[in-house]
C-alpha cells in the first residue's frame, strides 16, 4: 500500500500545483507527504468571501483505503459544523469516505460546506464536544447534523 | 450379576441424550416455505413422546445447514423476482431476511426498491472486468497497459488490484460484508457475494462468507448462534416475544451448552427472563446493600469477627468471643460502667426517625438476603461441579475396579452428577422467582414444590459424597488423578443454606452398613455396590420427578396468569 500511497499523493500534489482549484493552494507537504498545510479562500459572495482559512491533512500509510485526518489551523472559521478546537462534522471525512476522493475533493466539500452556511455560529454542542474530544476526530463518532449545510 | 436390567433402566432414563439424535443433520426439504420470517414453519420439535408444559420446540443447525436454508431461500425470492440469485441475496439482506415484506414492497417498485438496495438487475450491466487502454486508475493513478480493471454496473471503473485492497480492508479490517458499496465516492451500489469472490483471496473469501452467514443469523428471530465459546452451531426456534412471559425457552445445542433462546443466558428455568434481568440488576446494584452492611456491622476489636447491630441498645457483646464493648465509641463496655448513657454521642430522641427509616430498609434488606443467599448457594454448588465431577470420575473408576461392573454400569453416578447439577441451576433460579413474588396461597404451592426439590437435590447429594462401602477410592485416585485432587478433601456444598430442620424424603432409605474395606468379601462389596447403584438412581429419579413436577405447575402457572408478581413488569420496580 505504501506504494500506492506515494504514487497517489505524488500525482494529487503535482496536479494541485498545476491546476488549483480556485481558492485552494497547497501551503506546504511535507517530504514524506505525510502532513500536508491547505489554504482554502472563502467563496465570493458568502459568508466568508475574502477570509483564509488553513487546513491540515494528515495521511496513513493505508491512504487512499482509510481517510485522511482532516482539522482546521489557527484561524477556525465560525461555522454550525466546524468546532472551535478545528474538528469538521462532515461525513466523507469519517464514515462515507471513499478511496476515489481526493485532497482536492474533500477541500472543495469543506469549501462548499462553508458557502452554504446562512449564519456565522459555533456547533450547538460546541461547549460539549471541545470538552470530551480526543485529538484526532476520526476517534470521534459522528452523528452527522445534515448534509446541506 | 445382572448387569443387563441396569443398563436398561440407566438408557432409558436418558432423555437429555435424545434431543442430539433426533435433532439431527435433516435439512428441510419439505417445501418452500418452511423458513424465513414470519411463515408457517415445519414442526421442529424433537419427536420426544409428550413435550412438557416448560419445554419448547427447536432445532439445532450446523454451518451447512444455515448455509443450505440461505442458498434455498435466495433461490426461492430469485425465481419469484425473476433475477439472479446474487441480486436476490443482496436484497434480502436489505430486508432482514423478510422474504414476504421484500416481494410485496418490490412487487410496487422494483426500481425503487433495487436502488435503495444498490442492486441493478439488468443483465446487461452485470460487473465486468476489463482492460481497458489509456485508463488511469483514479485510486492508484496506475496506468499500464495490460492492468485489469472492473465496473460495477454503476460504471465507476477501477483497477482490479484497488479493488482488492479495498476489499481486504472491509471485510478482515472493519468486519462488514453486507453492504460494501463501490469505491466511488457516495455511489451506494453494492459489491455482490459474485464479484467479492472473483476479486479477493480465499481466505478473505472465506471470512466474507462467514461474515454473512453470521448476519444472516443475526437478522433472522427464529435462529441464534450458539453462545458457547468456538461453538459454530445455531439453534431454531419460533418463539414469540410474549410468550417469553409464559415461559423459559431452554434450548440444547449439540455441544452440550443449555441455554435461553430467549436472553442468551445460560439455562435459567422457572425464572422468566424478564424477571431474570431485573434480579441480576439488582444483584449488581449489591455494592448499596454492601454500604448498609458496612454502615451497620462493625469488626470486634478482641476477635475481628463481624458484629452485626439489630437492637438499639449499644450494649454490644461478641457472640463468639464475649467481648462486651459499646457500639457508639468501640470502647469496651467496662468503661462505661453501668450506665450505657456515659456515651453521650447516642442521642435517643434525634435517631428514632433514623432508626425507623433503618428498619424498614433492614426489612427489604432481609427479605432479599434471605433470596439472594439461597440463590447464591445453589450457584456456589454448581460452581463446584467440576470438583464433584472429577471425585465421580475416580469413584467410577474405583467401582469398576473393585467391583465386575463395567464401564457402562458405573455411568449411573456420572448421570446423577448431571442431574443434580441441573437441579441445583433449577433451584437457584426459583430463588430469585420467588423474590418477584407477591405472598398468597399460590406461592405456598410454589414454596412447597421448591422445598421438595431441594430436599431432594441435597439428599442425593449427600448420598454422591457419601465413601462407598468397600470401595477403596484413594488408591484409586492416586493412579487417575492429578496430584492435587485429593478425593473427599472437602464437601461440596452439603446442603449449606438449607434448613436443617428439613425432612428427609418419604422413599429416603437407611444405607448399606458401612464396612471396612479391607476386610470385606467380594460378594459383600458387590451387593453393596448394587444397593449403592439403586440408592442413587432412586433418588437421581426423584430429583428428576421433582424438578419436572416445580417447572410444569410454574409454567402452567405462568400461563394461568396464577402467580401474583410484586414487580412492574416494565420497570422493575417492587411494588410496597
Ligand atoms: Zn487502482
Ligand atoms: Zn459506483
Ligand atoms: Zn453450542
Ligand atoms: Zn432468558
Ligand atoms: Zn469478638
Ligand atoms: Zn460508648
Amino acid at each position: 500500500m505504501s506504494n500506492i500511497f506515494t504514487k497517489r499523493l505524488t500525482k494529487e500534489l503535482r496536479d494541485l500545483q498545476a491546476n488549483p482549484p480556485a481558492g485552494i493552494v497547497v501551503d506546504k507537504a511535507d517530504d514524506d507527504l505525510k502532513s500536508w498545510k491547505v489554504v482554502i479562500r472563502g467563496a465570493e459572495g458568502t459568508l466568508y468571501d475574502g477570509e483564509t482559512f488553513k487546513l491540515q491533512f494528515k495521511f496513513s500509510n493505508n491512504y487512499p483505503l482509510e481517510s485522511p485526518e482532516v482539522i482546521f489551523l489557527d484561524n477556525i472559521p465560525i461555522h454550525p459544523h466546524i468546532y472551535s478546537n478545528g474538528h469538521i462534522c462532515l461525513s466523507i471525512l469519517y464514515d462515507q469516505w471513499s478511496p476515489a476522493l481526493t485532497i482536492s475533493s474533500v477541500c472543495l466539500s469543506i469549501q462548499s460546506m462553508l458557502s452554504s452556511a446562512v449564519k456565522k455560529e459555533r456547533p450547538p454542542d460546541n461547549a460539549m464536544y471541545i470538552l470530551t474530544a480526543k485529538k484526532s476526530p476520526k476517534a470521534t463518532t459522528w452523528a452527522f447534523h445534515d448534509d446541506k449545510v | 450379576m445382572s448387569a443387563m436390567d441396569y443398563d436398561d433402566d440407566y438408557m432409558d432414563d436418558d432423555d437429555v441424550d435424545e434431543y442430539d439424535s433426533d435433532t439431527g443433520m435433516d435439512v428441510d426439504d419439505d417445501g418452500e416455505d418452511d423458513y424465513g420470517a414470519g411463515d408457517g414453519f415445519a414442526p421442529v420439535v424433537a419427536d420426544r413422546d409428550v413435550k412438557k408444559p416448560y419445554e419448547v420446540d427447536f432445532k439445532v443447525h450446523s454451518t451447512d445447514e444455515i448455509v443450505a436454508f440461505q442458498t434455498k431461500e435466495v433461490a426461492h425470492v430469485a425465481g419469484i423476482l425473476g433475477c439472479l440469485p446474487e441480486h436476490a441475496a443482496t436484497l434480502l439482506r436489505t430486508f432482514k431476511w423478510n422474504k414476504e415484506r421484500l416481494i410485496e414492497r418490490y412487487m410496487e417498485d422494483p426500481e425503487g426498491e433495487s436502488e435503495k438496495a444498490g442492486v441493478v438487475m439488468d443483465a446487461q450491466k452485470q460487473a465486468k472486468f476489463a482492460i481497458v487502454k489509456g485508463f488511469e486508475c483514479p485510486i492508484c493513478c496506475n496506468d499500464d497497459a495490460d492492468m485489469e480493471t472492473l465496473a460495477l454496473h454503476c460504471e465507476h471503473r477501477f483497477c482490479r488490484d484497488c479493488y482488492a485492497h479495498y476489499l481486504n480492508e472491509k471485510v478482515a479490517e472493519q468486519g462488514e460484508s453486507r453492504r460494501i458499496q463501490c469505491m466511488s465516492a457516495g455511489c451506494k451500489v453494492v459489491v455482490d457475494e459474485i464479484t467479492v469472490e472473483k476479486v479477493v483471496a480465499p481466505e478473505i473469501l472465506a471470512k466474507y462468507r462467514s461474515l454473512l452467514l453470521r448476519t444472516y443469523v443475526d437478522d433472522s428471530v427464529h435462529l441464534k448462534w450458539c453462545p458457547a465459546p468456538d461453538c459454530v452451531y445455531a439453534i431454531e426456534c419460533h418463539i414469540a416475544s410474549n410468550q417469553l412471559l409464559e415461559v423459559v425457552p431452554t434450548v440444547r445445542c449439540k455441544c452440550g451448552h443449555q441455554f435461553c433462546f430467549g436472553c442468551g443466558l445460560p439455562d435459567h428455568q422457572p425464572c422468566i427472563c424478564v424477571l431474570v434481568r431485573f434480579w441480576l440488576k439488582k444483584c449488581a446494584d449489591d455494592s448499596e446493600t454492601a454500604n448498609w452492611i458496612s454502615a451497620n456491622t462493625k469488626e470486634c476489636m478482641k476477635c475481628m469477627s463481624t458484629i452485626e447491630k439489630n437492637g438499639g441498645c449499644n450494649h454490644m457483646t461478641c457472640k463468639k468471643c464475649k467481648h462486651e464493648f459499646c457500639w457508639v465509641c468501640l470502647g469496651p463496655w467496662s468503661d462505661h460502667g453501668t450506665a450505657w448513657y456515659n456515651c453521650n454521642r447516642f442521642d435517643e430522641k434525634a435517631s428514632i426517625d433514623a432508626r425507623d427509616t433503618q428498619a424498614k430498609s433492614r426489612q427489604a434488606l432481609e427479605r432479599y438476603l434471605h433470596y439472594y443467599n439461597r440463590y447464591a448457594n445453589h450457584e456456589q454448588s454448581a460452581k463446584l461441579s467440576s470438583e464433584l465431577l472429577e471425585k465421580t470420575a475416580i469413584k467410577m473408576e474405583a467401582l469398576q475396579s473393585t467391583s465386575t461392573l463395567s464401564w457402562i454400569e458405573v455411568q449411573f453416578l456420572r448421570k446423577a452428577c448431571d442431574v443434580l447439577l441441573e437441579s441445583r441451576m433449577t433451584l437457584k433460579w426459583t430463588y430469585s422467582f420467588a423474590y418477584f413474588l407477591s405472598r398468597d396461597n399460590m406461592t405456598a404451592l410454589f414454596e412447597d414444590n421448591q422445598r421438595d426439590l431441594e430436599m431432594a437435590v441435597e439428599n442425593l447429594n449427600e448420598l454422591l459424597e457419601r465413601p462407598i462401602p468397600g470401595v477403596d477410592v484413594a488408591s484409586t485416585a492416586a493412579t487417575t488423578i492429578t496430584p492435587q485432587q485429593q478425593p473427599s478433601h472437602h464437601h461440596v456444598n452439603n446442603g449449606a443454606g438449607t434448613p436443617t430442620s428439613m425432612s428427609k424424603e418419604p422413599s429416603a432409605t437407611s444405607l448399606p452398613p458401612l464396612t471396612p474395606s479391607h476386610s470385606t468379601p467380594s460378594v459383600l462389596v458387590e451387593d453393596s455396590i448394587r444397593d449403592l447403584r439403586q440408592q442413587v438412581l432412586d433418588k437421581m429419579g426423584y430429583v428428576k420427578t421433582r424438578r419436572e413436577v416445580l417447572l410444569s405447575d410454574t409454567t402452567q402457572g405462568l400461563r394461568e396468569h396464577r402467580w401474583g408478581m410484586n414487580v412492574d413488569m416494565k420497570t422493575g420496580i417492587l411494588f410496597d
